[in-house]
């Protein structure tokens, strides 16, 4: 490749052409080379040889009409060339090749099938077969286009380590003959549910992550945000638009989440002015698509819980008596501890600390729980706003031993401090 | 291509079945495969006696060893097979996942390596 980096020539415009392309439609041009080969090895190195192949070619015979059906066909001549080549040392390959030409010489050009490419593409890499860490690698990596080192990083893990994960995975994929398709309808709800869990993992993984200084790490966050864009659009079934609602509820509250000092925020003491109303609008928007579905489950009824939160000005506005109700549905679906404890919290806000504190002694006095910072802190702030400041400080001290959160420490270590 | 549908379930709790339970259970393992049979599913399949009829080999610095038992103590037991024709591994686990003691113990689905 030979291209002139001096003025703005014909060379360089192209290029830029070829970058924005790949920027905007690699992943489609990847799911459906997956599908067309049939391996994912494969399938990645022929994208890369087609792309490489049209930073030359373009420039000579200007830009097709449509780049992304360009890149595909080329990319489907570029792997039976490579098999050809290499069948002089490995004669099956031949035949690999010669089935590719066959069974891939009409390649019937639609948006439907390419979308569904997409799709197919979710679903492989959330396949249940899998070892859920490599789950979400995988889908970083084949349907975000994210490097292994940006997986690493955003995972605090060696590169290596997610590097073999996906290699794992992928041998899996090949070996156990996982299919490359969108799963039947009555399989749909159950996979689906795989799937928007990984969403929901890399969301997380974003928006408090589990330690590290930093609170939040908002690359993860905004590529489940696109994830869950992705769903909804190709697959528009209630839950998913519940699962992009509550991301996008949450992530509005950004910039109130942390101080400029780098200290949490919590949600009564937020400036509601920060909050990012574009986003509040657009995640209440599709709470009521999804609430008016009735098919919906525990994503959309956590979004509506944050829908309620959003909707009050400030937070003595807030309607703890639908909160409650909210989460009196969501026990039926989902009846654990964690939700137990946001259950108690909100009746503590809407009936009294007295009330909330009895439900959470109850939780872990049964024994639930106890490991769970969050679970201590929360009664830590019961017993300060009941006066019962000795064993709020036991509790304080002992969220204190369990998180592993820097802001999170600095923020409990300043409540003991103010009680004593 | 081919699965093999490794059947782990608790020992103890088959032969604490009542007569009437055992024959029960019995009843679906033989529907079961003739279900799968008229599928096409089916290419074999058999039961095991229990783990105390197991023999355990091992060949080390020329000398072989014959041990008493399963080669691990597990709280399941291999107890039976069921090799499958499958398209893929969905076909194959939709297929795992109508095995009777699917409920009491759990189904390795494995693939068959092929050597061409």
């Amino acid at each position: 490749m030979d291209v002139s980096r001096e003025g703005e020539g014909p060379a360089d415009l192209v290029r830029q052409t070829v970058e924005a392309v790949y920027r905007a439609d690699s992943r489609r041009v990847l799911a459906t080379l997956i599908r067309l080969l049939g391996d994912f090895d494969r399938a990645e190195e022929a994208m890369h040889e087609a792309f490489a192949a049209a930073v030359e070619q373009w420039e000579r015979e200007g830009v097709p009409a449509n780049p992304r059906a360009w890149l595909v066909s080329t990319g489907r001549f570029k792997a039976i060339d490579a098999l050809r080549r290499r069948a002089r040392f490995d004669a099956s390959l031949a035949q690999i090749a010669a089935e590719y030409e066959t069974t891939t010489s009409a390649i019937e050009w639609e948006e439907e099938g390419v979308e569904d490419d997409r799709l197919r593409l979710i679903f492989t890499c959330c396949h249940p077969a899998l070892p859920p860490d490599a789950q979400v690698a995988l889908t970083l990596r084949e349907v975000c286009g994210l490097t292994t080192e940006e997986i690493a990083r955003a995972f605090l893990s060696a590169a290596p380590t997610v590097a073999q994960r996906i290699v794992r995975a992928k041998s899996k994929i090949r070996d156990a003959r996982i299919p490359y398709q969108v799963p039947s309808r009555t399989d749909l709800p159950e996979r689906l549910d795989a799937v928007l869990h990984v969403v929901y993992l890399v969301f997380n993984e974003g928006y408090a992550a589990s330690s590290g200084a930093s609170l939040t790490r908002h690359d993860l966050s905004g590529e489940a945000i696109r994830l869950g864009r992705l769903l909804v659009e190709l697959l528009p079934e209630p839950e998913a638009m519940g699962l992009l609602a509550l991301m996008l509820l949450h992530e509005s509250r950004r910039a109130a989440r942390t101080s400029a000092q780098g200290e949490l925020v919590l949600l009564d003491e937020q400036d509601r002015s920060l909050w990012n109303h574009a986003q509040i609008g657009e995640g209440s928007a599709l709470v009521r698509r999804a609430l008016s579905s009735r098919r919906f489950g525990p994503f959309t009824l956590q979004a509506a819980i944050a829908a309620v939160h959003a909707d009050a000005t400030r937070a003595i506005d807030t309607d703890w008596g639908e909160i409650v109700e909210l989460y009196n549905l969501l026990m039926q679906i989902d009846a654990s501890s964690v939700i137990q404890l946001n259950r108690a919290a909100a009746i503590a806000m809407r009936d009294g600390p007295a009330a909330g504190l009895r439900l959470i002694d109850d939780l872990l006095a049964a024994g639930h729980l106890g490991d769970y910072h969050l679970a201590h802190s929360a009664r830590a702030d019961l017993c300060r706003r009941l006066g019962r400041f000795e064993d709020a400080r036991i509790s304080y001290e002992r969220a204190l031993g369990l998180t592993r959160l820097e802001p999170e420490r600095r923020f409990l270590e300043k409540r003991l401090r103010e009680l004593s | 291509m081919k699965y093999l549908c490794l059947i782990y379930d608790d020992e103890k709790k088959a032969a604490g079945m009542t007569k009437e339970e055992g024959e029960a259970f019995m009843g679906e393992y033989f529907a079961f495969t003739e279900g799968v049979k008229k599928s096409g599913h089916y290419l074999g399949g058999n039961a095991l006696q229990p783990v105390s009829t197991a023999t355990t080999l091992r060949t080390r610095s020329g000398k072989l060893s014959t041990t008493d038992g399963p080669f691990a103590e597990t709280k399941e037991q291999l107890g039976g097979y069921y090799l499958i024709e499958a398209r893929d591994l969905n076909d194959a686990l939709q297929v795992a996942a109508k095995i009777p003691s699917v409920r009491t113990g759990s189904i390795e689905v494995r693939p068959i390596m092929e050597f061409s």
